[in-house]
């Protein structure tokens, strides 16, 4: 692994999967060679790290040579996670990231779910203004914004340390809101006519009929959403300072930058902490892989 | 617009906040969102730009004197702004054609009728969900002193080892960034792939054009704003860096050859109490971010 394969990678699939017409048989199947050859080297290429980093958290003691690439079980422990533990508190650590993420999910779900409801379905003075506005949030970058949030939130405010200063920068993504506004565009306006017809308030066509159509989208927005504070690590780096408050991605970089010279296996102890980070997306990921992909929010709301 | 006209003689209320007043209710948490947490801290920034603006105790009334373009023009001048500008350059250079070149092969390849998609569509998007400390981990083993490529490279690897040898900190965090993103231009080049009407790649046979014409005539074209895309991301990713040189790197070492805009306005603004500078370089880059992409869009409307 390394930029010499990464390189060497577009000469084998450059090659065009055949050319004579006459010959369709053999050069489709000529072509499905070639792109499961290709798909499998760059499979190896994205995935080998990860490997790497399972393989390196369960090694007693580290080998950096090609044969520390293969498990050996005489060599295989768990001691790793119990002195990354002894460090910085896996637990209390991922309770830290859990808080952090669950209260950027919660406010954006609310607050973004309302706000692509109405935009999309509803009919009102300033729609327009809102729209740009979301729009101008989209494509200024967070660059900009970061030294003045850091002077409000840690030097105004008095919230350095605090869930709610990891918390409200993160509190409502645009894109949230975009994937919510683009659900909502979906559903023909007669549905919730109809259900104003039948006299049922606003609130009640909200909670009655768009919160319960919406789970799809839902689904779609907690997954994207999650991504962003779960992996975050400049703000809430800024934010904490105390130990006991950092989410694991910051806990985890204060280890490798600072301490982990004082563990007897630096390199299992950090794959040990890497591996307890990067899970719980990887299997979210895995288990909900399409909804990722679907471009097509509003499939589920034909029946 | 059609829905108004038969509104002539409604409610002034009506008249006044539109058909659904309550929108505003729905949408109003995110506007104030918005206002206190977007659009101030927009204006903050620009402001402390123009002003000599340093951390005092909260409560304490200082003086922070308009500087006018002090700020600007000191970075103008300032080394550390030029390598940071250089390395968003070399990162650039790097990862557009990789990711271009890459991002089509994988995505050609994808889009054959072949076993395994969701494995292979899985695997090449885990990089790019996964928490930056975590992965960054894992190269810094790889590529260090010791490290698994080092001994691979043998005799052939460079001296001083790669993270903390000059010509090689920046490209290593480019060819770090190149293969955590690639999965999500795949999938970005497969919707546009699949976007490419088949007729065309029908009618082109007709004319008489072979496998790698068909590439260059329809395929090239058909995913063109797939590649501006990946220019204008690079751009704002490459300006971004924090992570990658904070861990990878020690600090945008060695000597800063891999210092990051971020990474040099985390240094000024925060550790050595410049804030108003750091919020010039930031606004700079801000305008030639959203400059880069207003160029685009304007570009992509020519044709």
């Amino acid at each position: 692994m390394g930029s010499s394969t990464i390189e060497g990678q577009p000469g084998t699939a450059a090659e065009p999967a055949g050319d004579q017409p006459r010959e369709v048989e053999r050069s489709g199947r000529t072509r499905r060679l070639v792109s499961l050859a290709v798909l499998l080297v760059g499979a190896i290429l994205f995935l080998f790290p990860f490997y790497y980093m399972v393989v390196g958290a369960l090694q007693q003691t580290p080998d950096p040579t090609l044969a520390g690439a293969f498990p050996n079980p005489a060599n295989l422990t768990l001691d790793n996670f119990t002195a990354i533990n002894g460090r910085i508190n896996l637990l209390r650590t991922l309770l830290n990231s859990g808080i952090f993420t669950g209260g950027v999910l919660l406010a954006t779900m609310v607050i973004g779910l309302l706000a692509g409801y109405a935009l999309a379905q509803l009919e009102f003075r300033g729609k327009g203004l809102i729209f740009n506005v979301l729009l101008l949030g989209l494509i200024v970058p967070f660059m900009l914004l970061m030294i003045p949030l850091y002077v409000m939130i840690v030097r105004w405010y008095g919230l350095a340390d605090t869930y709610l200063g990891m918390i409200l920068p993160f509190a409502v993504s645009p894109t949230a809101v975009f994937i919510f506004r683009q659900f909502f565009r979906q559903i023909p306006k007669d549905l919730f006519d109809s259900a104003r017809i039948d006299g049922a308030s606003e609130f009640n066509v909200l909670t009655r009929i768009a919160v319960p159509l919406a789970k799809p989208a839902i689904l779609t927005a907690v997954l994207v959403t999650f991504i962003g504070p779960w992996n975050e690590f400049l703000w809430p780096f800024l934010v904490t300072k105390d130990v006991a408050k950092m989410p694991l991605a910051v806990a985890l970089a204060n280890f490798i930058t600072t301490i982990a010279s004082s563990v007897a296996n630096p390199f299992g102890a950090i794959f040990a902490g890497a591996t307890v980070l990067a899970l719980p997306v990887v299997v979210l990921f895995v288990i909900f892989q399409k909804r990722f992909t679907s471009s097509d929010l509003g499939s589920g709301i034909k029946g | 617009m059609a829905a108004l006209a038969p509104d002539a003689g409604v409610k002034p209320r009506r008249r006044l906040l539109g058909k659904h007043p309550i929108g505003l209710l729905f949408a109003g948490p995110y506007l104030i969102y918005w206002l206190l947490l977007f659009a101030y801290p927009l204006g903050f920034a620009v402001y402390m730009s123009f002003r000599d603006y340093f951390f005092a105790a909260p409560g304490a009334q200082v003086d922070r004197p308009f500087v006018g373009l002090e700020n600007y023009i000191r970075l103008i001048g300032d080394d550390d702004v030029h390598r940071a500008a250089l390395n968003v350059v070399i990162f650039i250079v790097i990862n557009v054609p990789l990711t271009v070149a890459l991002g089509l092969i994988l995505a050609t390849a994808l889009n054959t009728a072949i076993p395994g998609r969701t494995f292979f569509r899985v695997s090449f998007y885990l990089p790019y969900v996964s928490a930056s400390v975590a992965v960054v981990a894992v190269w810094l083993y790889l590529f260090n002193g010791s490290g698994l490529v080092s001994n691979l490279l043998g005799s052939l690897a460079p001296d001083p080892p790669f993270l903390i040898n000059s010509a090689w900190a920046m490209p290593i965090i480019a060819l770090f960034a190149t293969w955590k993103q690639l999965g999500f231009y795949v999938l970005v080049y497969l919707a546009a792939l699949q976007n490419i009407p088949g007729e065309l790649y029908e009618a082109a046979s007709v004319d008489g054009a072979g496998t790698i014409r068909k590439f260059w005539s329809v395929t090239v074209p058909g995913v063109r704003p797939a590649t501006t895309l990946v220019v204008i991301l690079a751009t704002i990713v490459g300006a971004n860096f924090f992570t990658e040189p904070y861990l990878l790197t020690g600090g945008g070492g060695p000597n800063g050859a891999s210092i990051s805009p971020v990474l040099l306005m985390y240094r000024q603004g925060i550790e050595q109490g410049n804030p108003g500078y750091a919020a010039a370089i930031g606004v700079t880059l801000a305008i030639i971010v959203m400059g880069l992409s207003l160029l685009n869009r304007f570009l992509l409307d020519e044709e």
